[in-house]
């Protein structure tokens, strides 16, 4: 038999059932959308990660108190601006290296107020991670190492305390100070959950004075190019350890951070995948089921078809491609589902969603395994039919 | 001297019932010639369909031994007893047996679907068959649209489109009134003429008498044959 002519007569079979050829597809349809649609939300998860964690730039190293890994406690920070003086030795540019000591703080404006995470940080934040002016300057040197009262509003803050109005040169206070506004952020969104455009940055001398302390939380050093990090990471770690001999530092790259989510991103993913392929295995038992219905039903008709000269693979080949055909046909829907449903939420929900080939690929090509899979059973019966017995069926 | 088209030699066919064994033939020898017309009476449950089958290559037997177009059942894979009920054999059932929503011509095409020919071909020579069995007007009709005489005509066109050397009809006429089991039977004889071997099952006496040989059956054997 021509396979041509095998699709066609599977075809008919499936037209011949309408409804019920329907409704088989859509536990198959629900499987592939539910896999493309998840895995989607996974992969755009994922990208918009990567790629926030790329935003902050290039070749940076992170270096914070205590162990990075799951389960260990925070530990107190030791660190201090002598620290950071060492450091900015060891690095042999002072401007390649950022601070922080965060602290959430009441902002208040005249009659407005917002909560803000305040980031004591010095002048050369902008240049180590890569962070864009919206309106007016950035802190000075000089801001720093005098501790002036000057402020930098995240797009958030400066939209919840000013509403339209500018806010350059305005007075705020901060957990009850006074400082002076003198520039804004662009708008930046969220990154690792965390809503970047609510920070005021403020020097971080000024923001110790604040909070009564003298530690820092953590730096971050820009390296000249990624062939250093290395070296310079154990070097960093190196004085620090020696300054600080009770305490552990970690030091971690991009990259590292990008491995470490990845791998944690993929996994989720792939669960949700998984999850996902369950209701495409019982939409693949549907298939099965129904195939052998359809088996039974046309009992007389693969009797005939022996009668008159069919082989027991054209039989069974037959009525496979009719299980390939539903699956197959059910998983082109799926995917349009899957691909539509992704589109909608990465259009109307703040979860990101990301189509990829490959998933579209693995979705088609996993239906039609599942065809294969799931009508070989019934496909052997329905080849392997006595004719006499077949005929004689009623 | 052309070689016989069937030569059965003491063939038996037992059924296995749940450990008990039917006997449905229980030694049966006949040669159907080339060209021959024969008829098979005898009782109900004597074994006639069950030859039939056998005689079609449909089933095996169970002893002795059968050749088909010179050929020892026995010996062949399924798909050589398959090939041999496409190109050899021509089987005409009492209930017709055509595909339900499949066009008179798609019926009589699906033989020749089997030995891979296309669409084109298939209609061409079903169109063709239809019109030596006289149902030209019937092309495009489906079972359901014809009567049963029509129907029973568009299965013998079936059994022909193939060119088989016999043709073998089990009660052909037992689902037709007489004067319409008539008109088949006379095209069953007028392709008898053109050179295919017919061998009928007949409950009919005046059907039978019309052959060239009767064989009689009874429990499973030939109990006379002329
Ligand atoms: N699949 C089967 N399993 C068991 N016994 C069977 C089977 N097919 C036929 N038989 C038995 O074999 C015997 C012969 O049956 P067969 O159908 O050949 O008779 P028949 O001569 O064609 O009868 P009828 O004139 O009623 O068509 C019967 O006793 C029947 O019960
Ligand atoms: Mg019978």
């Amino acid at each position: 038999m021509r396979l041509a002519e095998a699709w066609r007569v599977a075809l008919d079979a499936l037209r011949a059932n309408r409804l019920r050829s329907l409704l088989t597809m859509l536990g198959v349809v629900i499987g592939v959308a539910a896999v493309v649609a998840l895995v989607g939300i996974g992969t755009g998860t994922k990208q918009q990660i990567e790629q926030q964690v790329e935003g902050l730039g290039s070749n940076l190293l992170l270096v914070v108190p205590g162990r990075l890994q799951a389960g260990a406690a925070p530990t107190s920070s030791p660190l201090t601006m002598d620290d950071v003086d060492a450091i900015s030795r060891v690095v042999g540019d002072r401007s390649r290296v950022a601070v922080t000591i965060n602290s959430g703080e009441t902002v208040r404006a005249g009659s407005r107020s917002g909560f803000a995470s305040m980031q004591g940080v010095l002048e050369t934040t902008p240049t180590v991670f890569v962070r864009r002016l919206d309106r007016g300057a950035y802190l000075t040197r000089t801001d720093v190492s005098t501790g002036r009262r000057v402020a930098v509003l995240g797009a958030g803050v400066a939209g919840d305390l000013f509403g339209d109005v500018d806010p350059i040169g305005r007075q705020i206070t901060i957990g009850g100070v006074r400082f002076r506004v003198i520039g804004t952020f662009e708008r930046l969104g969220q990154s690792l959950g965390v809503d970047r455009d609510g920070e005021v940055h403020v020097p971080v001398t000024a923001a110790q004075r604040l909070l009564g302390t003298e530690r820092i939380d953590g730096l971050a050093i820009r390296a000249p190019d990624r062939e250093r990090i290395d070296d310079l990471s154990a070097a960093v770690v190196a004085t620090l350890t020696d300054r600080h001999p009770d305490t552990d530092f970690s030091a971690v790259t991009q990259e590292q951070i990008l491995g470490v989510l990845g791998d944690i991103l993929g996994v989720l993913t792939g669960v949700l995948a998984a999850i996902a392929g369950i209701s495409l295995l019982v939409g693949g038992v549907g298939v099965s089921n129904i195939m052998l219905v359809s088996v039974r039903e046309r009992t007389k008709e693969i009797g005939l078809r022996k009668a008159v000269g069919a082989r027991p693979r054209d039989i069974g080949v037959q009525f496979l491609l009719e299980a390939v055909l539903l699956t197959t046909t059910g998983g082109v829907l799926g995917m349009l589902l899957g691909g539509v449903t992704a589109l909608l939420v990465d259009r109307l929900s703040p979860v990101p969603a990301a189509l990829t080939w490959w998933s579209m690929a693995l979705a088609f090509g996993v239906s039609a395994a599942v065809g294969i899979v799931f009508g070989v059973v019934p496909a052997q019966r329905a080849g392997r039919l006595d004719p006499v017995v077949a005929l004689r069926t009623e | 001297m052309t070689t016989p088209a069937i030569v059965a030699d003491d063939v038996s066919r037992t059924y296995d019932l749940d450990g008990v064994s039917v006997a449905a033939l229980r030694g049966v020898s006949l040669t159907v010639e080339a060209g021959d017309y024969v008829a098979i009476v005898g009782t109900s449950g004597s074994g006639k369909s069950t030859l039939m089958h056998l005689l079609g290559g449909l089933d095996r037997p169970t002893g002795g031994t059968l050749l088909i177009g010179g050929r020892d059942v026995a010996k062949l894979t399924p798909d050589e007893l398959a090939e041999l009920r496409n190109t050899t054999i021509g089987f005409v059932f009492q209930s017709f047996h055509l595909l339900a929503r499949t066009t008179a011509q798609d019926n009589v095409g699906l033989p020749l679907v089997y030995r891979g020919a296309g669409r084109r071909e298939r209609r061409d020579r079903a169109t063709a068959m239809l019109e030596r069995v006289g149902l030209a007007h019937r092309i495009t009709h489906r079972p359901n649209q014809m009567s049963g005489g029509e129907q029973q005509r568009v299965a013998i066109a079936r059994a022909l489109v193939t060119g088989p050397s016999v043709l073998l009809a089990d009660e052909p006429t037992g689902n037709l009134d007489s004067a319409t089991g008539q008109s088949v039977l006379a095209l069953l004889e007028s392709l008898n003429a053109e050179g295919v071997a017919v061998v009928l099952v007949t409950h009919d006496r005046e059907v039978a008498a019309r052959a060239r040989r009767q064989i009689v059956m009874k429990d499973g054997l030939i109990s006379a044959a002329g």
